[in-house]
């Protein structure tokens, strides 16, 4: 498992960026942690950067729109799902688990 | 009786009004007519990644496996000649002829060629996906390469060819590179990227002719400079394909005249992409967006103007990117001439910057480079204070 930060630095709303094999990105919606993928499949651009709504994240290159539960690609230009990775929080630490993919996820 | 919609141009606008049709619950025919015989792709990685051979043609295919629902009947390979607005008959060059309830024209733009430049073999344009395997394949043997104008799209080639190992120039008429879409100052500071990373740029100077017989040897300047050249790129700005539109009664200018919502003064004929000309309140004129996100998003509008099934989505805020030497060039909004630029975050020298154009206190467009995270809240919150159009 990959350390991320502690939950108080990671505010509901936010994201943020683990470096892994393959980069991987972290979100806070409204308390329940989400990891993806970072890179976007459609174009080269990290989707921590991206806006986040309600589940779903958007692009900050071309606006493709990913469901941060499932991965799915959930608005086009992308066609490809990003892989979602299993996160822990424990004793205050965020943590993710890359390549294992989160629950109730596809 | 099953209805026919005749989309003409199969590049992302006219894919994008196909997809729309479905979403919009329309279950007729949809003919996609399409000049160039390869399927659906994305052109802003020609002059980046695929020019880089770094993605491949498979890499930027627009078209997905959900398309496969779409049910569209491609004409791939075949040019429009003319549309009959009586009948609403698209008319292709083998003499045979659509006939439809509607048409969307979505036959996009072409690049503009240096007089005189046509049958040197080493001088190219870069728009379609044949121009940038022809450039790909003359950027690999090396050597000089010069670039016919400083707009996104010389620059990025020119950003393509020096990590190719090329030498290279630019060559610019205006005094200042990009100024028409982000300002003297800003267009300033990007055209510094060039230098950062080893190229060339001369601004001020226009191209007097191109040396060579059979293959180009060099490129002849306005001030008298002959600059030796392998490889010449034109990147000159593009015109609208309307022409085939010249006896159909479609109202045209720069472009297809449209109203907001794409409605030409043809009933039951549509414009979308980089043809159409629409209809801007903001800017009071017609104004044609070459930018990617506009053949994406313009359609849906248009569809439900063609569809009469409700309110047209609000015009989005325009939006285009570049990518050179590693910088990521960000833009939204609506800039004029006497906005005022303001660095918010960041600063111009270290590549990493924020700027937001204001208009009487109120900031009408957004510029960021290596702000990605930024940008986008700037976006949001312009796309939420931009009156749209009634």
């Amino acid at each position: 498992m990959i350390p991320v930060c502690p939950t108080t630095a990671l505010p509901p709303g936010e994201a943020t960026r683990v470096e892994a094999d393959e980069p991987i990105a972290v979100f806070n919606v409204d308390g329940e942690f989400y990891a993806i993928d970072d890179t976007c499949t459609h174009q080269d651009a990290s989707l921590a950067d991206g806006w986040l709504d309600g589940c779903a994240v958007e692009c900050p290159l071309h606006a493709s729109c990913f469901d941060l539960r499932t991965g799915k690609v959930s608005g086009p230009p992308a066609k490809t799902p990003v892989r979602t990775h299993r996160v822990v929080v424990q004793d205050g630490l965020v943590y993710v688990q890359p390549g294992s993919p989160a629950d109730g996820a596809a | 009786m099953s209805r026919t919609i005749a989309v003409v141009g199969a590049s992302l606008a006219g894919l994008s009004t196909a997809r729309a049709l479905r979403e919009q619950s329309y279950d007729g025919r949809i003919v996609v007519i399409g000049d160039e015989v390869h399927a659906p792709y994305d052109r802003p990685p020609l002059s980046k990644e695929f020019l880089a051979g770094t993605a491949s043609l498979d890499d930027i295919a627009l078209g997905a496996p959900d398309d496969e629902d779409l049910g569209l009947q491609w004409r791939l390979g075949t040019t429009a000649v003319g549309l009959d607005h009586l009948s609403r008959s698209v008319l292709l060059e083998d003499g045979s002829e659509i006939r439809a309830d509607g048409v969307v024209l979505a036959t996009g733009a072409r690049a503009r060629r240096l007089p005189g430049g046509d049958g040197l073999a080493g001088v190219h344009v870069l728009r379609s996906l044949d121009d940038a395997i022809a450039l790909r394949d003359d950027l690999a043997a090396g050597g000089r390469l010069v670039v016919i104008g400083a707009g996104f799209i010389g620059a990025e080639v020119a950003s393509t060819a020096r990590k190719l190992g090329l030498d290279v120039t630019v060559v610019e008429t205006q005094p200042v590179p990009l100024a028409g879409p982000l300002g003297a100052d800003m267009g300033a500071v990007c055209a510094e990227l060039h230098a950062d990373h080893g190229t060339r740029l001369l601004t001020g100077t226009g191209v007097a002719g191109l040396v060579g017989t059979g293959r180009v040897e060099a490129v002849d300047l306005s001030d008298g400079t002959r600059l030796p050249a392998d490889v010449v790129v034109v990147g000159i700005g593009a015109t609208p394909n309307i022409e085939w539109l010249a006896h159909s009664g479609v109202a045209l200018g720069n472009g297809v005249l449209t109203d907001a919502h794409g409605a030409t003064n043809i009933p039951g004929v549509v414009a979308v992409g980089d043809c159409a000309a629409a209809w801007s309140a903001t800017a009071e004129r017609h104004v044609r967006i070459e930018h990617w996100t506009n053949a994406l998003e313009q359609p849906a509008t248009a569809v439900t103007t063609l569809l009469g099934a409700g309110e047209p989505a609000p015009t989005p805020v325009p939006y285009f990117w570049s990518d050179q030497y590693g910088a990521r060039i960000q833009f939204a909004g609506s800039r004029r001439e006497g906005d005022v630029a303001r660095v918010v975050e960041g600063s111009c020298a270290d590549r990493s910057f924020l700027v937001v154009y204001e208009r009487d206190g109120r900031p009408v467009a957004v510029l960021g480079m290596n702000q990605p995270r930024l940008f986008t809240r700037w976006r949001r919150q312009l796309r939420a204070a931009v009156p749209t159009a009634p």
